[in-house]
């Protein structure tokens, strides 16, 4: 086991890796001078020098990496163009609406995602079934924005024009100012980010059941006299916990890196909104940092991802 | 020939069905996929005609209509006769732009599924029978892909090169062909191990000719399903990027591109047709795709769907004399 | 009162082709602490058959009577019947493996059949799995009761089933194929285990098997099933002294083991009708050798004095033409000792190493195949014997040239294998073949029978066009299929006719050595004895060279003249195939004799004698 986690924690290591090389080749190979973008149109070519030599962007390009990933280990990120303020401190204070949005649409999406598998899978080819395939292939379908643009027509739009509030149109209230004015202004973020998500975890659910379901140990279960309901919740989800996990650590590391388009469209100032305004003002160090965030909230759910296989799987503990 | 050679005679009259023909039998039975069938038909000739509706409308796709198009206070102005799916915050044809839209919408779906599937099926393809080391790296080289942030890096190099068609499918295809590589690679390794491929190896096949004639015949219905499974996510990719602004460069029309300029200014609010069309448009078009693909599946690769018996419930349970 | 008592059953299964007819009108009685085999080929109803017993079959269509202990299981709700499984019937499966669940402890699984019939302390039960862990022959029961499922071996794992089967003490056993999947020592060790569970506990076992043979030592009624009916039910005695349906006297006679070596089985001709569309009349009648007219109706259940009954027209029992018990001859063919027949290969100290290793773990090694002495002279056929994993398919492997020996030579009609070059190497695939066990593995589903068959003359450009669909179509008359069917799938065949077109394969490019990786394993017995007589008749007609892999010694007696017997990459013996059977000097050997040969019970009946016979009630 512990070989694995070895295996694994190489990996991970590997990505930060791929993903630090790969941010820096493109910002060094990128056209553009940001000497200019910070000192602006006016700047002096000796102005120009000497930001640049400031920022070490006059030196070898492999000592220039090197220096990244130093500064980069010590949580130094370098300065926004814009702001000038530190990249570091920009992105740790978008991190909690990002982390408040993820750690609500998580739990709706299981919420409502496993069940509707359960539901199907009990029964295949039925009523139940054709239902819940209906709601995965459509779920799987709704592109995140329409279904936004949507709720937001729906719940914010038509009731103000009738006259009242029902939810807010957008916008992150702090959790420790107002617990239920933060829920308040995330319920209909969270509902859209559950929604186009809890789908892949309908089917994944369902297609493991079936699979499941139809193996050998399971007639084993039967023949024992349990109960279907007991066959089916302790043999066959205890199976279908591995690719759950997969894909929620998986999903989870994706969105804690900027749910760019859910943030986009409710206006929540976090980690994905910064990125995509970074992108618009040309400032790169945020890019940067916001993409190694990005790989590092993999790395960390990969290694709990992999710590939790060892603790579901009996054949990969011993 | 003695008589203990002779062939076993076939058994009863039951007709042995070609795989082909069972194949169209369970399809043509899924009445779902058939409409997707023809949803997707008609979406590929709305999409071809888009020139012809340009020209029956007399509207350019970029042109804005500012006298017609735009209402006195200068807002988009409703469906009606000039207009049958109204204009946007510019004063341009929706309709018109909805049937270039589509085009892209397809192009970029298919060709960046096209291409994936194909490096996906090469990738998958040597990894899974050459084995060892090769095998480890690209394993490696696809996890890796699959856990980068694809919207994150897609944002990094828009920010760097602009955005453009052709890095809008180049970052489609650059992030979905580990899909059909894990898959296909899983295939192949598990096809290698099987006798007829040894039994191949064993005549004197070399290994072009047995990934050629005795492997891809069989990896047929994976890439089918999986092309067509991955054409409706890169539509949505697409239409992603380019409601970021990071896809198609306005003002030539795309789906996402149209929900973007709806979504500005929260101009939707008072202008419905800007989101109905183009999101019904594009929810409909992947629903159709993903309809086709699991239809595809269930006809295809019976063993992955449900065998449908509950039609019959246990009818008669007196203890009867047959 | 019979413990078991199934009356007119009758079992129709809708699938997507059609009602599937599992079980057309089946009676029985098990009487209490009897063990009652059921017998018959895949695809007989005799799985479907326990699973409507278990009530595992929401989905069938049922008549007739299921009564155990007196209870109608057919009348019962789902609950009631779920309060039976498990706590009054137990059940063991084929395969160990899959049937266990790897998330869960063994121990864990057995406490959870007793926590779901008995309200009973989980201290309790705890000592009560391990009582019963350790009742069946698992040591350290205590410290393995947290033990996973793969952390056993296969026989191991079957010991755990039948620990959870009977833990609760269940008047009925059924084991479903329990043994199928072991190794054939293994085989005995688990029936015995049954056998032994029956007589300590009283407990009624009904057991279902596809091989016959394995019922005459144990069982006391054994029921022939075909095609969904009984066919013929008796005595076990009775049953293989004197059967008397023509399909239990055919299955007796197809099964190697009562042959002298060598000699041609008399096989069961064809293979069973489709259960979706049974013929009329007799099910039975296309392949029996003594049909006539009146088996186009349905055949008369006939009673004889000694209690067996049986479903035909003949009006005695069929003449007992079972050929005489192996005879021990002394093999008398001096001739061939005095010209001995050219050498085809030989293998000195075969070794063959893997190895293993990387960054993260200690390289280790295993050795496959540990100094391997062999030779192989033309016309011969030598048998290589050996329960799984003993490295008899790896060895074979390294003399076709497939896997290079990591140590020692092996030459082929005298070149050094070792010494090949490219163009040698590809020159010898033409002379050596491989017959593959999976009749279903060993073909491209996704290619036709024509250029599967023709695929070594692609390989070698040997002929082109219409010489090369001549040449398939005489090879696929060589082997016994229809020419005609040349364009057909794989999938359309059934699995003598697929291993056919193997042998059709390996016969393309005349060699001189055909491999057979365990060729009939995978087959029913009625198929097995057809396609081990194509063998036999091909060496003849083609002086072909054989090497023989197999686990069964049966019949790898039958058909071999030497006999090399593998344990742990080793050959431990190495002798002509009737003094390994009459005078086996390891002790591995007798081990292996013995599980592969089944004598009957002692006691023959007298003369039977027809009681009545009447006509089925059914259509």
């Amino acid at each position: 086991m512990s070989n694995f986690l070895a295996k694994r924690l190489l990996f991970s290591a590997s990505v930060l890796f791929a993903l630090s090389l790969f941010v820096f080749l493109l910002f060094y190979i990128a056209p553009g001078d940001p000497a200019r973008v910070i000192a602006g149109d006016k700047a002096t070519e000796l102005q120009l020098v000497q930001i640049r030599s400031n920022l070490g962007l006059d030196r070898p390009i492999y000592e220039q990496y090197l220096q990244f990933v130093g500064k980069a280990l010590q949580g130094d990120l370098g300065f926004s163009y814009r702001s000038q303020q530190p990249v570091a401190k920009l992105i740790v204070t978008r991190i909690p609406a990002t982390v408040s949005l993820v750690i609500g649409g998580v739990i709706f999406w299981l919420l409502i995602g496993i069940p509707i598998g359960i539901m199907s899978a009990r029964d295949p080819g039925g009523w139940r079934d054709r239902l819940g395939q209906t709601i995965i292939l459509v779920g799987l379908s709704f592109p995140t924005f329409v279904l936004g643009m949507l709720s937001l027509y729906v719940f914010y739009f038509l009731p103000r024009q009738a006259g009242f509030t029902l939810f807010p149109p957008g916008g992150y209230a702090p959790f420790l100012k107002d617990p239920l004015i933060w829920a308040w202004h995330l319920v209909l973020p969270w509902t859209t980010l559950a929604l186009v998500t809890a789908a892949i975890y309908a089917r994944l659910t369902r297609g493991n059941l079936l699979q499941v379901m139809g193996e050998d140990y399971i007639r084993t279960a039967r023949a024992k006299g349990l109960s279907e309901r007991a066959v089916l919740l302790r043999h066959g989800l205890r199976s279908t916990l591995t690719p759950l996990v997969t894909q929620l650590g998986a999903d989870i590391a994706f969105l804690l890196g900027g749910a760019i388009v859910i943030e986009q469209i409710y206006g929540l100032q976090g980690v994905g909104a910064l990125a995509v305004q970074a992108v618009q003002n040309q400032d790169r160090p945020i890019i940067i940092g916001v993409v190694m965030l990005g790989g590092l909230f993999i790395v960390i759910t990969n290694i709990v991802v992999d710590l939790l296989y060892a603790v579901l799987d009996p054949r990969i503990r011993h | 020939m003695s008589a203990t050679m002779t062939e076993e005679p076939a058994a009863g009259t039951v007709v042995q069905r070609s795989p082909f023909a069972l194949t169209i039998r369970r399809f043509r039975r899924d009445r779902a996929s058939l409409v997707a069938l023809v949803f997707i038909g008609f979406l590929v000739i709305f999409a071809a005609c888009a020139p012809l509706i340009e020209t029956a409308m007399g509207h350019s796709p970029i042109e804005q209509y500012r006298d017609t198009g735009l209402s006195d206070m200068g807002l988009p102005v409703a469906p009606n006769v000039e207009f049958p799916l109204g204009t946007d915050h510019l004063g341009r044809d929706v309709l018109v732009r909805l049937a270039y839209g589509a085009r892209v919408s397809l192009l970029v779906g298919v060709f960046a599924s096209l291409a994936a599937s194909l490096i996906g099926l090469v990738v998958g393809v040597v990894a899974g029978y050459v084995g060892g080391a090769i095998d480890m790296v690209l394993s490696r080289v696809m996890d890796l892909v699959m856990s980068v942030p694809f919207l994150l890096c897609a944002l990094a190099l828009v920010s760097v090169f602009g955005p453009s068609l052709e890095l809008s499918v180049s970052v489609i295809v650059f992030f979905s062909w580990t899909t059909v590589g894990r898959v296909i690679r899983a295939e192949v390794s598990s096809l290698r191990r099987r006798e007829f491929i040894e039994a191949s190896r064993s005549l004197g096949a070399g290994p072009l000719s047995i990934m050629i004639r005795d492997i891809l015949p069989n990896l047929s219905v994976p890439i089918l399903i999986y092309t067509t499974m991955m054409i409706p996510s890169s539509v949505v990719f697409e239409a992603t990027l380019s409601f970021l602004g990071l896809g198609i460069v306005p003002p030539t029309p795309s789906w996402g591109g149209m929900l973007a300029d709806a979504a500005g200014n929260s101009i939707y609010l008072v202008a419905w047709w800007l989101v109905i069309f183009p999101g019904t448009a594009l929810l409909l078009t992947t629903l159709a795709f993903n309809i086709l693909g699991d239809g595809l599946r269930d006809a295809l690769d019976p063993r992955s769907a449900p065998a449908r018996i509950s039609r019959f419930k246990k009818k008669s349970r007196q203890a009867g004399r047959g | 009162m019979p413990v078991l008592e199934v009356r007119n059953l009758t079992i129709n299964l809708p699938t997507e082709d059609g009602i599937v007819q599992a079980a057309r009108d089946v009676s029985f009685e098990v009487e209490q602490g009897e063990f009652f085999g059921i017998a018959g080929e895949s695809g007989s109803g005799k799985s479907v058959l326990t699973q409507a017993i278990m009530g595992l079959l929401p989905n069938a269509e049922m008549t007739g009577e299921i009564r155990f202990q007196g209870v109608d299981l057919l009348t019962r709700t789902p609950s009631q019947i779920r309060e039976i499984r498990g706590a009054k019937i137990g059940m063991i499966f084929q395969d160990p493996l899959s049937s266990l669940n790897p998330y869960y402890t063994i121990g864990s699984q057995i406490t959870e059949m007793i926590h779901t019939h008995e309200r009973v302390s989980r201290l309790v039960a705890k000592r009560r799995a391990i009582e019963m862990l350790e009742r069946v022959g698992i040591s350290n029961a205590a410290s393995r009761f947290d033990s996973y499922p793969h952390q056993f071996s296969g026989g191991m794992r079957q010991r755990v089933m039948i620990a959870m089967a009977v833990v609760l003490g269940p008047p009925l056993l059924i084991a479903d194929e329990p043994t199928t999947a072991l190794d054939v020592t293994v085989q005995q060790q688990i029936i015995s285990l049954i056998n032994e569970m029956r007589r300590e506990r009283g407990t009624t076992v009904v057991m279902i098997t596809h091989d016959l043979a394995l019922l005459a030592s144990v069982a006391d009624h054994v029921m022939v099933m075909y095609a969904g009916q009984r066919m013929e039910i008796g005595r076990s005695e009775a049953l293989f002294a004197e059967p008397a349906h023509p399909y239990t006297a055919g299955l007796l006679k197809s099964s190697p083991a009562h042959y002298t070596p060598g000699s041609a089985l008399v096989p069961i001709p064809g293979r069973p009708p489709s259960l979706i569309d049974l013929p009329a009349g007799c099910a039975f009648r296309a392949r029996c050798a003594d049909a006539r007219e009146p088996c186009t109706r349905s055949p008369p259940l006939r009673l004889f004095d000694d209690g067996t009954q049986s479903l035909c027209w003949l009006e005695a029992a069929p003449q007992r033409e079972m050929p005489a018990q192996p005879t021990i001859t002394v093999p008398a063919d001096t001739e061939k000792t005095h010209i001995r027949p050219a050498r085809v290969i030989e293998a000195l100290d075969v070794r063959l190493t893997y190895h293993f290793g990387g960054f993260f773990k200690a390289s280790h090694s295993l050795d496959v195949l540990k100094g391997i002495d062999l030779e192989l002279y033309k016309g011969e056929t030598l048998g290589l014997v050996g329960e799984s994993g003993c490295g008899k398919s790896t060895f074979a492997r390294v003399l076709a040239g497939l896997i290079p020996a990591t140590s020692g030579s092996v030459t082929f009609e005298g070149h050094d294998l070792s010494t090949l070059t490219h163009r040698q190497w590809r020159e010898m695939r033409k002379r050596v073949q491989l017959v593959f066990q999976d009749p279903f593995g060993s073909l491209n589903p996704r290619r036709r029978v024509s250029s599967i068959i023709g695929e070594p003359l692609r390989i070698h450009g040997i002929g082109s066009g219409s010489d090369r669909k001549r040449a398939v179509q005489g090879l696929m008359e060589t082997v016994g299929l229809n020419p005609e069917h040349y364009n057909r799938f794989p999938a359309e065949f059934s699995g003598g006719q697929r291993q056919r077109i193997g042998i059709a394969r390996a016969l393309a490019l005349h060699p001189e050595l055909i491999i057979f990786d365990e060729p009939v394993s995978a087959l029913d017995v009625s198929i097995q004895a057809q396609v081990l007589n194509l063998m036999r008749q091909l060496q003849t007609d083609l002086n072909l060279t054989y090497l023989f892999i197999s686990h069964d010694l049966a019949v790898v007696r039958h058909v071999c003249d030497h006999i090399a017997v593998m344990k742990n990459g080793r050959i431990v013996e190495l002798a002509d195939a009737e003094s390994i059977y009459t005078n086996p000097q390891d002790p591995y050997t007798r081990e292996l004799i013995a599980a592969s040969f089944h004598e009957p019970r002692g006691g023959t009946t007298g003369k039977r004698r027809l009681v009545t016979a009447h006509a089925e009630g059914i259509a």
